[in-house]
């Protein structure tokens, strides 16, 4: 029974029977086969349908519901959101890591209590975090939002569209910054200590031994990152809107995730919603495709 | 270290210190109105320092959000996920890795394009599978036009309506959470770094596959199922779109729903104390699991995005 071939992924020592198998394959199968598929085609599907409300008569549109998403004043306005939105939050998110990050890699003492605080945010629901930050700049009664005040600036995220996403991409890097944390500290980890003491005996002091030898050797994790923080500001991050500012007010924070929710549930605009879900799978395919291509063997996972 | 620079290493300290302090300041504020009156909330500026009602007000969360029922619901539906996730990945990565048969490239290639989609992008499809079921099954049913062939047949007039309505059920809440390939992709990893020599001395001594799995391969792979377990006990713990479209009925929903029906909107009443007291509550299983479990969730952390 031993192979003579090798095949990709699969363990030389192997077993040739074939009912057992696929036995073992059933579970994984049929969920995917309900929750995955069928609802992925389903919704490829009802892109290119128009549905009356009442959900009567079914006409086949061509690209009549993306020609229409793109005419559309809030799609457009919901695009520009998303991009704002997801670059403030990965440019936010990543500096601060990185600093973080520089900085534990240079201290020993209390090392893993740092840590250890820097990660809770992880455990703490979205929604949660959203709740919590929107209180702290809530208008009438939060403590932050009475400091800004007393400043003498006006702040009122439910009125004013740019403090309502201020407060958002605050919310949302302050949930975030410890997944980005936790990479960048193990990747300085893994920067070869020869190279640095190499460095230092050639006069380059700590600050520069950063910018020219352990930011480059990050880069591959940089981007990893990168890919991953817009993952997680286009897709995860609907329960921090929702809990916010419910992509309010008018419109300025209605990300693309919020409004395939709001057009779908609320609006009951199955078509349009999905049309907007095909778009949005389209991006995501293509980021996991970037992420599978160029990160999957650079990254040094070792912690 | 390489060198000695005692005021960087002061400025590395404050600079955590003030990274502590970021992480802290929304926690803090949120255990200060949450030990508040509602009067007191109210006041501008809030005070800087805990009143003596928390008790209180958790007290008046839990009856108000019902979190007696709702904790358990998370406990549920978490550990469900936990579970779930586990078990069929474990499974399927076996089948994948350890054995030969036809259709394996291709079963190899339909799971992990599951890894591609995230389920928020196919909300409205994946509502529709869990309000039915059933539905893909009526459609061959129809498709295939059984009713029409039943009645050539017999003479006798059907009407085949399936339903299988799985909204406001725990499974309704678990099964399209375990739907992707993550998992599976992390223990076939795994597996194709364990020794080959295990299955052949296993073989030699007349263990099936089944027996291979379970005393060899399971027991192997145990730190690995730690870790990931973590991480899916937060993913699951922590979900909000699912709960929110899934559970129509107030005693299906789960502890973070909870939350959210506390915070006060503009028409009602502004009972900061107790909506924060309440979020405090629902916090504080995952936290407590990433303080006591700290490595294990780092190492689930770096693991689960490979």
């Amino acid at each position: 029974m031993v192979a003579t071939t090798h095949e990709p992924g699969l363990k030389h020592a192997h077993f040739q029977t074939a009912g057992l198998p696929a036995l073992l394959l059933l579970p994984q199968l049929l969920i995917l086969l309900f929750f995955f598929f069928i609802p992925s085609i389903r919704a490829l599907m009802q892109a290119f349908l128009l549905t009356d409300p009442f959900g009567a008569s079914v006409h086949f549109v061509w690209l009549d519901n993306f020609t229409a998403l793109f005419a559309s004043d809030s799609y457009r306005n919901s695009i520009w959101v998303t991009i704002w939105f997801t670059l403030a939050q990965n440019v936010v998110t990543i500096t601060v890591a990185l600093v973080l990050a520089f900085a534990t890699d240079r201290v020993v003492r209390f090392q893993s209590a740092y840590k250890g605080v820097i990660l809770l945010p992880y455990a703490i629901a979205p929604v949660i975090a959203g709740v919590m930050w929107a209180f702290l700049f809530n208008p009438a009664v939060g403590p932050i939002a009475f400091f800004i005040k007393s400043l003498g600036i006006q702040w009122d995220p439910n009125r004013n569209g740019s403090d309502a996403m201020l407060l958002v991409v605050l919310a949302a890097s302050w949930k975030h910054i410890c997944y980005d944390y936790i990479f960048l500290v193990a990747g300085l980890l893994a920067v070869p200590r020869s190279l640095m003491e190499a460095a230092a005996v050639d006069g380059a002091g700590p600050i520069r031994r950063f910018f020219q030898i352990a930011l480059p050797l990050l880069g591959p994790t940089l981007f990893f990152l990168t890919t991953m923080n817009f993952v997680y500001g286009f897709f995860e991050t609907f329960a921090i809107i929702d809990a916010v500012t419910r992509g309010g007010p008018a419109g300025a924070t209605n990300i693309l995730v919020y409004k395939v929710y709001q057009d779908g549930f609320i609006n009951l605009d199955l078509g349009s919603s999905a049309a907007q879900s095909v778009l949005l799978m389209t991006f995501a395919l293509l980021l996991t495709l970037l992420q599978f291509k160029y990160v999957e063997r650079k990254v040094n996972y070792s912690i | 270290m390489v060198e000695r620079s005692p005021i960087l290493t002061a400025i590395c300290h404050l600079i955590l210190l003030g990274g502590i302090v970021l992480v802290c300041l929304p926690l803090y504020f949120a255990f200060i109105a949450g030990s508040l009156t509602m009067e007191e909330v109210q006041q501008v500026p809030m005070p800087w320092l805990p009143g003596g009602h928390f008790l209180e007000n958790l007290a008046t969360a839990w009856i108000k959000a019902d979190f007696g029922q709702l904790l358990l619901n998370s406990f549920i539906v978490a550990i469900g996920i936990t579970v779930g996730k586990v078990a069929i990945s474990l499974l399927s990565a076996f089948a994948i890795t350890y054995f030969r048969f036809r259709f394996r490239i291709l079963a190899f290639w339909l799971i992990f394009m599951s890894l591609m989609l995230p389920v928020e992008v196919r909300i409205v499809p994946t509502y529709e599978a869990v309000a039915n079921a059933a539905l893909p099954v009526q459609w061959v049913i129809d498709l295939l036009n059984i009713q029409g062939l039943w009645e050539w047949i017999t003479g006798n007039r059907i009407e085949i309506a399936l339903e299988w309505n799985m909204l406001n059920t725990y499974q309704g809440l678990i099964l399209p959470l375990i739907a992707s390939a993550s998992a599976t992709f992390l223990f076939r990893q795994f597996f194709l770094t364990v020794p080959e020599e295990l299955l052949e001395a296993a073989r030699l001594d007349g263990a099936s596959a089944m027996r291979f799995f379970w005393t060899i391969l399971l027991p192997l792979s145990r730190s690995n199922i730690i870790a990931l377990s973590i991480i899916l006990f937060l993913y699951g713990w922590n979900q909000y779109l699912w709960p929110l479209l899934f559970t129509t009925e107030k005693d299906m929903a789960t502890a973070v729903i909870g939350v959210k029906h506390l915070i006060p909107r503009s028409d009602t009443e502004p009972a900061w104390n107790v909506a924060m007291s309440g979020a405090l509550l629902v916090m504080l299983p995952p936290v407590l699991v990433v303080l006591i479990m700290q490595r294990w969730f780092v190492r689930g952390l770096v693991d689960s995005s490979k």
